[in-house]
């Protein structure tokens, strides 16, 4: 398997001025588009990215299928759900100022 | 220290993510509306030991995913695995681009994310087994860090990465066998080709 990453990616192009080579770039991909990696280290893969079309072409399908899986994973809230969890704390709300006030309660003037 | 008066202006905005986050986990509308109900009542009883200003959505997110997994979740069985031993980085991708060399402006693989429904992306990240199927959902559905994920779910950061990175594998081979059903892969590639 690592055989066959090296074959692709740093077939295409073997190293640059950035001091990564493809194989390093396509391994920190995901920590890059994470946003966690050093800032060193950050800039050294996107200057990578800036100088090789194959794997900026990678960074832009992997970035867009993020944005895909987020876009899609979206629900439309139930209305009866919005106003189950709204009475549910009002009712919390009323059974607390039921009970004798606590320390952290607030006097009423 | 927060102040319960303000729970439900402060909360109730995020009810869209923690919903779509409790159908993911449970995959299932009722239950999904239970743990949504459930999370927001810990959390307005537990407000008080909220410090305003912190991450509040992280904060529900960790009451969500506390509460799926002591009320709503099966049974705990074995550690759970994701086989994506065969799936290499850039999985999907080598196999969507077409081979025949680039064009200008947006690729057809590209294209072909476009082309994939709600259902086909929500069914493959609820293929995922349990704890990376959470991990994805975190990490790419809300744009949590690791540090925010490995404290919403209460793991060591480094597991937290490693699920990710597997539960992107298995999500990726998930979503290629619908791309495949719908015929948008041509030949399979093979990796050194």
């Amino acid at each position: 398997m690592v055989a066959a990453e090296a074959d692709v990616s740093a077939g295409l192009c073997s190293g640059d001025d950035s001091g990564v080579d493809c194989n390093e770039a396509v391994h920190q991909l995901y920590h890059y588009l994470d946003g966690e990696l050093t800032d060193e280290r950050r800039r050294q893969i996107g200057l990578h990215l800036d100088l090789c079309g194959s794997c900026a072409d990678a960074a832009g399908f992997e970035a867009e299928l993020r944005h895909v899986i987020a876009d899609r994973c979206r629900d439309h809230v139930p209305e009866s759900l919005v106003e189950r969890v709204a009475r549910s704390i009002d009712e919390e709300r009323r059974h607390q100022e039921d009970r004798p006030a606590r320390t952290s309660g607030r006097p009423e003037a | 220290m927060a102040d319960q008066d303000r729970f439900t202006d402060l909360a109730m905005e995020y009810m869209p993510a923690l919903y779509s986050a409790a159908l993911r986990m449970t995959r299932n509308p009722s239950d999904a509306e239970d743990l949504v109900q459930e999370t927001y009542l810990k959390a307005y009883r537990a407000f008080a030991s909220f410090t305003e200003g912190t991450n509040l959505k992280a904060w529900l997110y960790r009451i969500l995913t506390n509460t799926y997994i002591n009320s709503y979740r099966a049974a705990k069985r074995r550690p759970e695995i994701a086989d994506v031993e065969d799936v290499e980085d850039l999985y999907l991708y080598r196999r969507l681009a077409p081979t025949d060399g680039s064009g200008l402006g947006r690729s057809a693989e590209d294209e072909a994310l476009d082309t994939f429904t709600d259902d086909e992306v929500k069914a493959a990240l609820e293929s995922l087994p349990e704890a990376f199927r959470m991990a994805v959902l975190l990490a790419d559905v809300e744009g949590f860090s690791y540090k925010e994920i490995a404290e919403i779910t209460g793991v060591p950061i480094g597991t937290v990465m490693s699920r990710i990175h597997r539960g992107r594998r298995a999500l990726q081979k998930a979503l290629l066998e619908f791309a495949t059903a719908r015929g948008l892969v041509g030949s399979t590639p093979g990796p050194s080709d």
